[in-house]
């Protein structure tokens, strides 16, 4: 048997069924990294001792039926976990312990798993190197002073430097697939309304989804199928059949219709992009797939509309940190004065500058001309994809421009930081399912992904072509554990 | 209406028309608040009402609570308006300490209910008032200001509860109108049981829009809109004050600012609260947290049928089935629960009795006690059998007048008052005629008065016989035997 923190979540499930290891050894196994493993910066809060203990009471009395039994699972900060700490990666937050749980987090917990801690993130999920997390930037553990992408970029080097054997992410534009291009690891942004928003801290409601974040696709089927549920407590949340996905997970994706979007051969984009491009297509063909080039004509003004859409939410779903109930508050003489101060002080700059783009882009004089094209041009987006689908199963892209780049090189530049998001964005403006699964490396041998988009709730699909594709790969993420302390 | 019956204010030779306009915010009457489980009921301990999502912590969601829906369509319907089949919640987007997401979840461009109208019984006859449109709203909290000398407290168990803001056009032309729709408007609700009107406990309050112009005119002149009047006697009084204020401006020249006022209700005057230039830019946009709002005709047919008989209707029945005046039949509708005992008394009883019964001695102890008709210290069941008393003659109606007094305490049965005080009124022909005869006797002189042509001793003589009788005699009977003795 290998390593215990190198074992996939299938292998770790299997080992304890069949008894091989036990919740406790496993958790503890993790937990033992994970104190070798700070410089990584992963960690915002750990919940340790309470694993351990709940790990021992999984051992006493197991249930073998559960779905995730006894495995130790580390989520991203925006989560809300009932008497652990919940920060949002946000100084205002800092403080801050949620009363009651998120949904997707009780979904994984009802499943046997047991919480390891909370990760990094960028602040409020904005950003896409984790960089802007009051909690300071994570080590990508591809390579030193590499950012691990972003905002759940605490949880995807915690896959790929194996600190948890999953874990689950939020995608608002790209927050899950890009971390996991980044780190060589597998990320998954279901259609919108699959998973469950409640107790999720918002940053943009008509765009955020959670989704798993694993090492492989098999994996990502068996925590999907965890997560994703209806619920009542989200009016977004849509009630439909959803598959066992591990079940019905496949490689035959013979004769399925795979698009290739001529709009997302962007200006400027890398060769080996290019290249690791083609040999998806190449390897698709292997597989018995149809390759068919298709156009999405308003491919160009995702970013512009995401970057209008997702800060107006987020200006307003803010509005709520304001010191005035729980969090962070700095004293003023008067109310105008502490609400100043708090968020002056609370918020990191990022977050002040999307707040200020969306609330200008709301304000009267301005909303015709910013956020109201901006839904219709979405319209037109969705419209695309809609075109799209009744021609073909899935979309083939990359999933990033580029790979991982260094700490602090993009720090003072927001809008070349943004261009990261550029094959991402269309798919949450639309609510499709993306996938990103590693695929490649560039020349510094840096992992870089590929994206498989789908038809809204087609999770099944999209999951199936990831998994042929992953067998022709043959990706190895060969981490040197550079990181780790004694 | 007469032209002399306008409202219009005067100044030299210059008649001023004053336009009003009103937002009305009523309160919904369901158990729990429009977006969370939260209960609504009045007078809890500060924040005992709050629930995760009413306080906005990170990560709540709300979810629509369908009853209100329900509420807002039932009450379209009630005032004859359009349901839109497909409204929007949007956020109102301001900072406030007892607005805790931040923002106020309401409905700005496509409400759920669209125009409708509200008749107005007037001393000169009916008057049609436009609605504009009613939205559903959360209420924000409370802000306390005068517990903590150094600190602002806030309470949010009104955080979240449903609100109608219903918009009237700007139809209204005089302070009794304003009084007159505001009673109209809450006696349609509590009908329907969608608002209990209560202004006390802050169920119904009014945003009012001022404005005056010329008499003749017909340009609307610039609005000030005085924020939460919460009764009609300050929305009068507002109104009063600040047409006079802007038809003061007017005179000397002056412009008038399109602002937001309060009253104040101690100097009785309007006060600027903020400028057209300060008015807040509210950023609303569609709440992505909710979708539109779709609304079956299914559910607004069932909703239809479930719709009680309203004022109007039942003041027309009342004319036409039970012969009331408009009068007496927009009293006795103005209220649900007045027309309800009204109906219940004349289940078993004459109807004109029981009108100015109802209308007469019960509202004038209800009155003097300042009580609600459910609240009658008499029964609808005892005044019935008070009134079949009189009408079957059993007992005048100045000895019922005793009796009912007695009624009240503690609503005893009218017929026990008969019988153990022995109130019976006298009807024996022949018992009345013994007691004239005394009465006769008694007064020779009188008589012989009378009979010399001194007509008006006939009203002594049916005087002396009630007082013989010790009110108990029939007086019909009286009168008719005293006239067969006198004239014989």
């Amino acid at each position: 048997m290998s390593d215990i923190t190198s074992q996939s979540l299938f292998e770790l499930t299997s080992n304890i069924k069949e008894k091989k290891l036990s919740s406790g050894e496993i958790t503890k196994a993790f937990i033992d990294r994970a104190e070798k493993s700070k410089k990584l910066n992963i960690y915002v809060t750990d919940n340790f001792e309470k694993a351990i203990d709940q790990s021992k009471k999984f051992d006493s009395n197991p249930n073998f039926d559960l779905k995730l039994p006894g495995i130790p699972i580390a989520v991203k900060d925006l989560f809300c976990t009932n008497g652990v700490r919940t920060t949002a990666g946000s100084k205002i937050l800092n403080n801050f312990v949620p009363t009651y749980e998120s949904t997707v987090t009780q979904n994984l917990w009802s499943q046997g798993a047991i919480l390891l801690g909370k990760l990094n993130c960028d602040e409020f999920a904005m950003g896409s190197s984790n960089e802007t997390s009051f909690f300071g930037n994570v080590q990508n553990p591809v390579g030193e002073n590499l950012v691990p992408g972003g905002s759940s970029g605490g949880s995807s080097a915690a896959v790929a430097a194996n600190l948890t054997p999953v874990t689950i992410g939020t995608d608002t534009g790209g927050s899950i697939r890009q971390p996991a291009s980044f780190t060589g690891t597998v990320g998954l942004k279901p259609t919108y309304g699959s998973c469950s928003r409640y107790g999720i801290v918002a940053f943009a409601s008509s765009l955020d989804q959670a989704g798993p974040m694993t090492k492989n696709v098999r994996d990502c089927s068996m925590l999907l199928e965890v997560i994703s549920s209806f619920d009542q407590k989200d009016s977004t949340s849509i009630d439909y059949k959803r598959n066992n996905y591990s079940k019905e997970l496949s490689k035959d994706i013979k004769g399925k219709k795979i698009g290739i979007p001529k709009e997302y051969r962007v200006d400027n984009m890398p060769d080996e992009i290019e290249q690791l491009w083609k040999n998806g297509i190449s390897y698709a063909k292997d597989c018995g797939a149809e390759i068919i080039d298709i156009s999405l004509p308003h491919t160009n003004y995702a970013l512009p509309t995401y970057y209008i859409v997702a800060p107006a939410e987020a200006s307003s779903n803010l509005a709520r940190y304001d010191g005035v109930k729980y969090g962070f508050r700095s004293p003023g003489q008067n109310l105008i004065e502490m609400y100043e101060k708090t968020r002056s002080e609370g918020f990191g700059d990022e977050v002040k500058r999307r707040i200020m783009i969306g609330t200008y882009v709301l304000s009267s004089g301005y909303y015709d001309a910013y956020y109201l094209k901006a839904q219709k041009v979405r319209q037109l987006i969705k419209k695309d994809f809609d075109d799209a689908f009744s021609k073909v199963d899935a979309i083939l892209t990359p999933s990033t421009p580029s790979s991982a780049f260094k700490i602090g090189e993009k720090t003072n530049d927001p809008v070349s930081m943004y261009l990261n998001d550029i094959f991402t964005v269309p798919i949450n403006l639309a609510g499709l399912p993306g996938i990103s699964i590693p695929a490649g490396k560039d020349k510094n041998n840096y992992p870089l992904g590929l994206q498989v988009i789908g038809k809204p709730f087609d999770e099944q699909n999209i999951l199936n072509i990831s998994y042929a594709l992953e067998d022709k790969i043959n990706f190895k993420n060969d981490i040197s554990d550079w990181w780790l302390s004694e | 209406m007469s032209k002399n019956s306008e409202y219009l204010i005067e100044r030299e030779n210059k008649q001023y028309e004053v336009i009003i306009g009103l937002e009305v915010h009523a309160q919904v009457t369901s158990e729990s608040k429009l977006f969370s489980q939260s209960s609504t009921k009045f007078g809890a301990e500060p924040n005992t009402q709050v629930s995760l999502v009413d306080a906005a912590f990170p990560g709540m969601l709300p979810v629509i609570n369908e009853f209100c829906i329900e509420q807002a369509i039932k009450t379209g319907i009630g005032l004859k308006a359009k349901i839109n089949k497909k409204s929007v919640f949007d956020r109102k987007n301001y900072f406030y300490a007892d607005l805790p997401q931040g923002y106020q979840i309401s409905q700005y461009k496509y409400p759920i209910v669209g125009e409708g109208k509200v008749i107005l019984d007037m001393p000169n006859g009916q008057k049609e008032i436009g609605i504009e449109r009613l939205h559903l709203e959360q209420d924000a909290g409370k802000s306390i200001h005068d517990i903590d000398p150094n600190n602002t407290l806030v309470d949010l168990n009104r955080s979240g509860v449903a609100l109608m803001e219903i918009v009237s056009k700007p139809d209204l032309r005089s302070p009794d109108e304003v009084n007159v729709y505001i009673k109209k408007l809450r006696s349609i609700m509590r009908y329907l049981g969608t608002c209990d009107g209560n202004m006390q406990e802050g169920s119904l309050r009014a945003d009012v829009n001022v404005s005056v112009r010329l008499k003749g005119e017909t340009e609307f002149g610039t609005r000030c809109e005085i924020k939460n009047v919460n009764s009609i006697k300050f929305m009068q009084m507002a109104i009063i004050s600040e047409a006079n204020r802007q038809i003061d401006l007017l005179e000397e020249g002056k412009d008038i600012d399109q602002e937001t006022r309060l009253f104040d209700t101690k100097r009785n005057e309007t006060r600027s609260m903020r400028s057209k230039e300060d008015a807040h830019d509210y950023r609303y946009f569609p709440d992505p947290d909710l979708l539109p709002l779709e609304i079956s005709q299914e559910l607004i047919e069932k909703i239809k049928s479930d719709i009680p008989e309203l004022p109007d209707e039942k003041k027309k029945r009342f004319i036409d089935k039970f012969n009331l005046s408009p009068y007496e039949a927009t009293i006795l509708v103005s209220d649900i629960e007045t027309s309800n005992f009204f109906e219940e008394v004349i289940k078993n009883s004459d109807v004109k009795l029981a009108t100015n019964w109802i209308t007469g001695e019960l509202f004038a102890v209800l009155n003097e006690k300042n009580l609600e008709i459910s609240q009658s210290p008499v029964s609808a069941k005892n005044l019935s059998k008070l009134i079949n008393l009189i009408k079957d003659g059993t007992i005048s109606g100045k000895i019922a007048k005793t009796v009912f007094e007695q009624m009240i305490d503690g609503d005893q049965d009218p017929l026990i008052i008969v019988k153990e005080k022995g109130l019976k009124q006298e009807s024996d022909p022949k018992a009345i005629e013994e007691l004239i005869n005394k009465v006769i006797e008694n007064n020779s002189d009188k008589v012989a008065e009378y009979k010399s042509g001194k007509d008006k001793l006939f009203g002594f003589f049916v005087g002396q016989a009630m007082k013989e009788s010790k009110g108990k005699g029939n007086p019909q009977l009286i009168n008719k035997i005293l006239k067969d003795k006198l004239n014989g």
